[in-house]
């Protein structure tokens, strides 16, 4: 009986003492599944994590993510079936390249707000530097979206809705385009101080990385402020699209006054490791011991930050996987790449009728700007120490071409006098409308990771993209310059870069044109997704994509490579040819023939519509306030 | 057997049953015009530009967009409603009025059975009188342009070309385009007189009809007024 009770008692005090426990402990119970702000703001090492978010979601329009951006300008030919498109469409469609991420902005916005109010919890220089992160990454967004759509919402806070019915107060009208600009400035003038000035780390913001935005942002402004002059019909009576000409100055002060401001800081250099100029210049993207770069999106083998740049884009007959060489840049790229003594020059294929012979495959891009070298493959080269095979086949005495159909294909008895098996094409081609071929007759190389395994699937590459580097912050305080009339000082600036891709003999300040700077920055910075925002703010898209089909005149007998206004809407390529004529002197020898890939057909036009994107109807609907951008 | 009616009862139970409710009437009423000035039509390129239709009281909005044709003849077929009807905001060759607040304006459209809009409209200039002809190798042209807008509206002639395709499909845009000729506005002294004369081109795979027409480009004007296609045989 006794026992009975015992245990009776024992269990009613585990039953009700449990229940002595207060109601508000139980029910204010910590989730184990995710964080709550207050616990995150204060561990540094958590909030670090947020910010890794923030800077995952910084916006790009053309990244080594997305190989095919690269194709749609003309800059290179897409080798891959599904992006043949890409050059069979005329128009760009209004809606092209629009974006519109309020969801990101409203996490940044509650990241900064959340920040500010629990700021007692870690120490002010973390608080701070974190803060001034967002801030970075909040204009980052900010300028991604000026440049497409122009003036947007400026939004600074977390917009809160409060159920009323009336969604009224959340709606914000366009700001202007210039109050854009100048709030992406006073910010990066705010934070600049607040963030750690070296580059130890570029993955992640740095007083030279806003100085560089800036200046960046500035130049945009200045220049849509000048050259919009000239195509009043790209703007809006409320300044949501447009910037007054007065304002031109002004911006390209500020522009020259950052970029001054990091090449007199000293923390910064040009990538000059390796005394071959070309190798230096391909190395200077993929090495991550780097004085140049300032701001990046890096990423890492073995985990899910890594890429597939080079699977897709590999060299086909030296690929590891049975893919790539889907990039190909084009010949009008290729072309624009000036000589040794500062001319414009076409590739010498024909002279009069009469092809070219050359002795080497890589002759004809003899006595050129390294930088051609660096970003592109050409044939008669390697690639991770391998050769690269790009020749079309071979040219017979009589004018007839032997050639096949697949890659680097054997035929028997197809040559006069020569009854044995032979290879009659490259094994990368170029063979036209075969994806993975060079249809251009060349493969990009900027980007390009040479490491072994890179062009795997199971393995990928973790070369960095780089966003802003330092060569670029030469070329914006050079326009800066040129543009405030102190050519002298533009032809110092241009020089730094200039001397870098052998081009020893610098330009004199009377030789620094608009044309030179757009030139500059067109062969400096293809593939890093500077093209269709600098052709943009010159107001130069409309008159270089104008819809007037590219020749092969304007490639054999071009006389006007150097013409920031020169056409460019198809893509062209340049295939070798072997010529074969025993007894001839010039058998065994190599001509080239101009090509348009038969996939190239149509040519681009960019419409005054295309200057600012179209916003979506679902946009406009949810806010009456937003006007639609003009000319579509 | 009893077995085999049965199922087609079923089948027949559930394949007509949807033949009911879920399905909805196509849309049956034909909406057309064209763009006149003066009763003259004015010709464009083809997908040049689009009118717009708008419809209210269906919760969001949604454009339907409507292309013009190389005639500047527009249609659509459309359920009965009312419509509001514009021009898009993009670079037409005429004059289109603005509202308040500098956007297109817009027409009310009540449309239930077929319905024909013409829309008389002001082009910044008019090509009178085009004659296209084929002889002896060459397509010779003749025509003359009246500047419409004299005010400060009014814009600049840029240039009056001839072009010649193999596709019935002659405008600024088309990569079938295998001869022009260019006259530019700057060199234009008697706009009431022009001739212009281009070498009729082989074509691949040989065909022995060629179609030509007369464009006129207005500075700042992304859509060229046309002349009418005209075929010639040789």
């Amino acid at each position: 009986m006794k026992k009975y009770i015992i245990a009776t008692g024992i269990l009613a005090m585990l039953t009700l003492g449990q229940a002595c426990k207060k109601d508000s402990d139980f029910l204010e119970k910590q989730p184990t599944d995710n964080l709550s702000v207050a616990s995150v703001w204060k561990d540094k090492n958590l909030v670090l994590t947020l910010v890794g978010d923030l800077y995952d979601r910084y916006p790009d329009y053309q990244n080594i993510e997305a190989w095919w951006d690269f194709t749609n300008f003309d800059e290179a030919f897409a080798s891959a079936g599904g992006d043949y498109f890409r050059h069979q469409n005329t128009e760009y469609n209004y809606d092209s390249w629009n974006y519109w991420d309020y969801g990101f902005m409203r996490e940044i916005n509650l990241f900064i707000k959340r920040g500010g109010e629990s700021t007692n919890l870690l120490a002010k220089e973390d608080t701070d530097r974190f803060l001034a992160e967002a801030r970075f990454v909040r204009a980052g967004v900010y300028f991604e979206l000026v440049k497409r759509m122009g003036g947007v919402p400026l939004l600074l806070e977390p917009l809160t809705y409060d159920y009323s019915g009336d969604p009224t107060p959340l709606r914000v009208a366009r700001s202007k385009e210039s109050e854009m600009y100048d709030f992406i400035i006073k910010e990066m003038e705010e934070i600049k101080v607040l963030l750690p000035d070296n580059n130890a780390d570029p993955s992640r913001a740095s007083k030279g990385a806003a100085l560089a935005l800036e200046s960046r942002a500035a130049l945009y402004a200045g220049s849509i402020a000048k050259y919009g002059a000239a195509t009043p019909e790209v703007s809006l009576p409320g300044g949501e699209v447009g910037i007054p000409a007065s304002m031109a100055n002004g911006y390209y002060q500020i522009a020259l006054r950052a970029a001054e401001e990091i090449i007199t800081g000293g923390k910064y250099s040009l990538y000059k490791k390796n005394t071959n100029l070309q190798e230096n210049f391909a190395a200077l993207f993929i090495d991550k011991a780097n004085p140049e770069v300032i701001f990046v999106k890096d990423y890492k083998l073995k985990t899910k930050k890594a890429h597939g740049f080079t699977i897709d884009n590999q060299p086909r007959s030296i690929a590891e996987e049975a893919q790539g060489g889907r990039l190909n840049p084009s010949l009008n790229l290729v072309q624009s790449f000036e000589m040794l003594d500062n001319s414009f020059a076409p590739l010498a294929s024909v002279s009069g009728s009469n092809p070219i012979y050359y002795t080497n495959l890589t002759d004809i891009f003899a006595g050129r700007d390294a930088r051609l070298g660096g970003t592109v493959i050409l044939p008669g080269t390697q690639f991770k120490g391998k050769n690269i095979d790009i020749w079309a086949g071979y040219q017979l005495a009589s004018g007839a071409i032997v050639t096949g159909t697949n890659f680097a294909e054997i035929k028997t008895n197809v040559l006069p006098g020569n009854t044995g098996a032979v290879q009659v094409v490259g094994g990368d081609g170029p063979l036209d409308g075969v994806e993975f071929s060079a249809q251009s007759g060349f493969y990009v190389r900027k980007f390009l990771d040479p490491a072994a395994g890179s062009g795997q699937i199971g393995t990928r590459s973790e070369v960095r993209w780089i966003r802003y580097r330092f060569a670029e912050v030469y070329l914006n305080a050079a326009e800066a310059a040129f543009e405030l009339n102190n050519t002298a000082k533009a032809a110092g600036y241009l020089k730094e870069v200039r001397d870098r891709a052998g081009l020893t003999t610098a330009l004199t300040a009377g030789q620094i044109t608009f044309d030179r700077i757009v030139h500059e920055r067109r062969v400096e910075l293809a593939f890093e997704g500077h093209q269709l925002w600098d052709m943009k703010r010159w107001r130069l898209a409309h008159k270089v994509w104008n819809g007037t089909a590219n020749t092969a005149a304007d490639f054999t007998t071009a006389t006007n490579i150097g013409s920031s206004e020169k056409v460019n809407t198809m893509v062209f390529g340049l295939w070798p040819y072997k010529y074969y004529a025993p007894g001839d002197p010039n058998d065994g020898k190599y001509l080239f023939k101009v090509v348009k890939p038969s996939r190239v057909t149509a040519a681009h036009r960019f419409r005054m519509g295309n200057y600012y994107s179209q916003f979506n109807q679902d946009i406009l609907n949810g806010n009456p306030l937003i006007i639609r951008n003009p000319n579509q | 057997m009893r077995k085999i009616f049965l199922n087609i009862a079923l089948a027949s139970i559930v394949f007509l049953g949807s033949c009911k409710k879920d399905n909805f009437d196509a849309p049956e009423s034909d909406f057309s015009g064209r763009l006149l000035y003066q009763g003259q039509q004015i010709h464009v390129r083809h997908a040049g530009f689009g009118a717009e239709l708008w419809q209210k009281g269906f919760g969001k909005f949604g454009v339907i967009n409507v292309n013009f044709n190389q005639e500047g003849m527009f249609s659509s077929k459309l359920f009965d409603g009312n419509y509001k009807f514009t021009v898009s905001n993009s670079q037409v060759p005429f004059l289109w009025p603005k509202n308040a607040a500098g956007r297109p304006d817009s027409l009310d459209v009540n449309l239930s059975g077929d319905k024909v809009m013409d829309l008389e409209v002001r082009p910044y200039f008019m090509l009178r009188s085009p004659v296209i002809t084929y002889s002896a190798g060459a397509v010779n042209a003749t025509c003359s342009v009246e500047k419409i807008i004299t005010d400060a509206n009014g814009r600049d002639l840029e240039r009056v070309t001839l072009y010649v395709n193999n596709t019935q499909f002659v405008d600024d845009q088309s990569t079938n385009n295998k001869a022009k000729q260019d006259l530019s506005g700057a060199a234009i002294s008697n706009p009431a007189n022009l001739t212009m004369s281009v070498a009729m081109p082989t074509f691949s795979p040989v065909q022995n009809y060629a179609f030509a027409r007369i464009g006129i480009k207005i500075s700042g004007i992304e859509n060229m007024v046309f002349s009418p296609v005209v075929k010639l045989t040789f």
